[in-house]
């Protein structure tokens, strides 16, 4: 029977009890789910920072253990192969192709003394990641450490505390380190040639050495700032009240149970110290400042390529595209942490 | 860290203005009625605190550096080093050194060159410094012109291609190292197009490559930022009331919206320029430009004491100057800091 539209009369089957199929549509709730697994799903979706993820791993990769099973070392000079372009092989190699040995492509040349690029610029690569992940742990625990006690105890600790973070801040840190870079050089070199307890640090360079320590005395101000002000909004917080009245030590607190909810903001800017940890160490290598010969930095790869940069370019590109990857991935993937950690993006 | 280029701000442009909002905001509350003037003490106080402090640890630094300066020449009889120390009073003891060097620093004389015999180390900076500041200056104009303006027009076209297509570049560029910038554009514009010069500064033309290699940086960190800030105040509720009285685009846009837009920007001067000063390093190294921050690197590797404390010292008080003129002026510019 057509039901007339304007009729006021009501469909009596409207009314019967709703079966369970129906009941649990209309249930709206999301599944529950924990802080670390919303985040890192949110962190999932956002597909720039996946892809990001995926090239800073598959450069690791290649840092860390192609070098280990390249043919080619990185300070393995190979007479009469030098100059070549990318994928070009020498006289030598090809009559040895030509005896059915058989020659690894040198997939980006070699420079003037006949080192291969290829494998030169994942050592490069190696050396930038390693100081921008050593430079951020030791910045992290240092400055983490420094904002807690500052934002823990407040007051007139805080005050002298932040008093001293505002004028480290101020300092140039760009001069202060070219200078500890040139003024530590002799001090380290000896204390390499006497000590042989440091022998491995002996083939990173003081350049590198002396990043370090000024990495460590300078560059935790930020991450210090950042924490202390994580640490004065959670202490008023019931958990830490509860926490001291059953008498637990300021230290117990800070290290139990403060920190350990700052995690989220501590992983941001670590992540995103990392880049600028390696921007610096790339532009002190390529002044000259960073690792020494015959260890290459990314950095100090670009250097040596400027100076047969009209003949050669390939062997400034190379290294330039790796080092912008490296830096443009790690904040790429520091921006969408930032962004999955925090509560007012979500949707 | 920090002063250094990427001293990364929050995207949305809080974190930088909310770091200096808090401490300001933390002082403000404690201060009277004349808050300004004592502010502006206070800052001027500790930027003379950090040139003090900075000037004892570039000295100690310095003395750190065995061998001295005469050690790297052809090997002298010991008494013609003791005479050379004694000229240059480097056989007093260090904290006498030290006081006898800014003794006369405080009365404009910088000393003396040790190796660049016969130039005072006043001649050296005032001659170099003019070349630096030029193209300093110019990169600085241009990154905040065009970044102001490339943020705007960013967040006029939210979501449409013109913002996407400049959030790439913009991202791109904040993670692309000067160096690289400097040494790709020199091989695209210097080698292999050829039309623009790559050494020295003798025509205007060859100021274009080193002043854009300097303010690509900038010019992208502050087109995310005036984005971002700019996204931000066009959701304001008085933005909506202008549009409702029925105020043009044009005057919506650059009197309304930019003045609380523009804020953050003027944050970031401060790093901007110590940014500036260090990137000079690189580019005035790689284009071959007589300036302060090529002498820097030279008088460190050849360890030429008196021009490394004079360098170190002047562009030292440049920094922390402009620093506390930018506090200032932030502090001006911001109504809701300036009121208790």
């Amino acid at each position: 029977m057509k039901k007339n539209p304007l009729s006021l009369q009501l469909d009596t089957s409207d009314f019967l009890p709703a079966t369970p199929e129906e009941k649990k549509e209309l249930i709206v709730m999301r599944e529950s789910t924990t802080f670390w697994k919303d985040a890192f799903r949110r962190f999932r979706e956002n597909k720039i920072a996946m892809a990001a993820f995926v090239v800073i791993i598959l450069i690791m990769i290649c840092a860390f253990v192609v070098p280990n099973f390249y043919p080619y070392r990185y300070d393995q000079q190979i007479r009469g192969s030098e100059d070549l372009f990318p994928m070009q092989y020498s006289d030598m190699e090809l009559k040895s192709i030509g005896k059915g040995i058989s020659v690894f492509p040198h997939f980006f040349g070699t420079d003037a003394f006949g080192r291969d690029i290829a494998a030169r610029t994942m050592i490069g690569a190696r050396i930038s990641l390693l100081v921008g992940i050593i430079a951020t742990a030791l910045v992290l625990v240092i400055g983490s450490i420094y904002g807690a006690i500052s934002g823990y105890f407040g007051g007139k600790v805080d005050m002298i505390m932040m008093r001293i973070v505002d004028m480290i801040y101020s300092i140039p840190d760009m001069l202060i380190i070219i200078l500890l870079q040139v003024a530590l050089k002799e001090p380290l070199t000896n204390l390499f040639n006497t000590n042989p307890a440091f022998a491995n640090l002996q083939s990173l360079g003081v350049g590198l050495i002396s990043i370090f320590i000024t990495f460590s005395l300078l560059y935790w101000v930020n991450m210090a700032r950042i924490v202390r002000g994580e640490i004065m909004s959670l202490k008023e917080q019931e958990f830490v009240m509860s926490a001291r009245a059953l008498g637990a030590a300021d230290r117990r607190i800070i290290l139990r149970h403060l920190l350990p909810n700052c995690i989220g903001i501590l992983v941001v800017t670590a992540t995103l110290q990392i880049p600028s940890a390696i921007f610096t160490e790339a532009t002190l290598s390529f002044l000259g400042m960073g690792v020494s010969v015959p260890m290459s930095s990314l950095g100090s790869l670009c250097n040596d390529a400027l100076e047969g940069i009209y003949s050669y370019s390939y062997r400034l590109i190379v290294p330039a595209v790796v080092i912008s990857l490296i830096i443009l991935s790690f904040n790429l993937v520091g921006d969408g942490l930032r962004d999955a950690f925090d509560p007012k993006m979500r949707n | 860290m920090g002063s250094f280029p990427v001293r990364d701000g929050d995207r949305k442009g809080t974190g930088a203005k909310q770091n200096l909002t808090n401490e300001k905001l933390l002082e403000e509350t404690t201060e009277g009625v004349d808050g300004v003037t004592s502010y502006v003490v206070k800052r001027v106080g500790y930027a003379l605190l950090t040139i003090f402090l900075i000037s004892i640890i570039t000295f100690f630094v310095m003395n750190l550096i065995p061998g001295g300066p005469f050690l790297s020449e052809k090997n002298m009889a010991p008494n013609i080093v003791a005479a050379l120390k004694a000229k240059y009073g480097l056989d007093k003891p260090l904290w006498q050194q030290y006081l006898n060097y800014m003794g006369n620093f405080l009365q404009g004389d910088l000393g003396v060159s040790l190796k660049q015999l016969g130039r005072s180390a006043n001649d050296i900076i005032l001659s170099e410094f003019p070349v630096s500041a030029k193209v300093g200056g110019l990169a600085i104009l241009f990154a905040m012109i065009l970044g102001v303006f490339m943020g705007s027009v960013a967040a006029l076209n939210h979501g449409k291609a013109a913002d996407h297509i400049l959030m790439v570049i913009s991202t791109i560029g904040i993670a692309v190292p000067s160096f690289v910038v400097a040494s790709v554009l020199m091989v695209i514009f210097g080698v292999n197009l050829k039309i623009l010069p790559t050494i020295g500064l003798k025509t205007p033309v060859s100021y274009i490559l080193p002043v854009a290699s300097l303010a690509f940086y900038p010019m992208a960190y502050i087109t995310r930022l005036m984005r971002s800030s700019m996204l931000d105040a066009l959701n304001q509720d008085y933005i909506r009331t202008a549009t409702a009285k029925g105020v043009s685009r044009f005057s919506l846009l650059f009197k309304h919206a930019m003045r609380n837009a523009i804020i953050p920007v003027i944050t970031y001067v401060g790093p901007l320029l110590a940014y500036t000063v260090t990137g000079s390093f690189v580019v005035e190294t790689i284009f071959n430009i007589p300036g302060l921050g090529r002498e820097f690197i030279k008088c460190i590797m050849s360890r030429d004491y008196p021009l490394v404390m004079s360098t170190t010292i002047f562009l030292a008080i440049i920094l922390v100057l402009m620093n506390v003129v930018v506090d200032i002026l932030y502090k001006v510019i911001d109504p809701r800091i300036k009121l208790k």
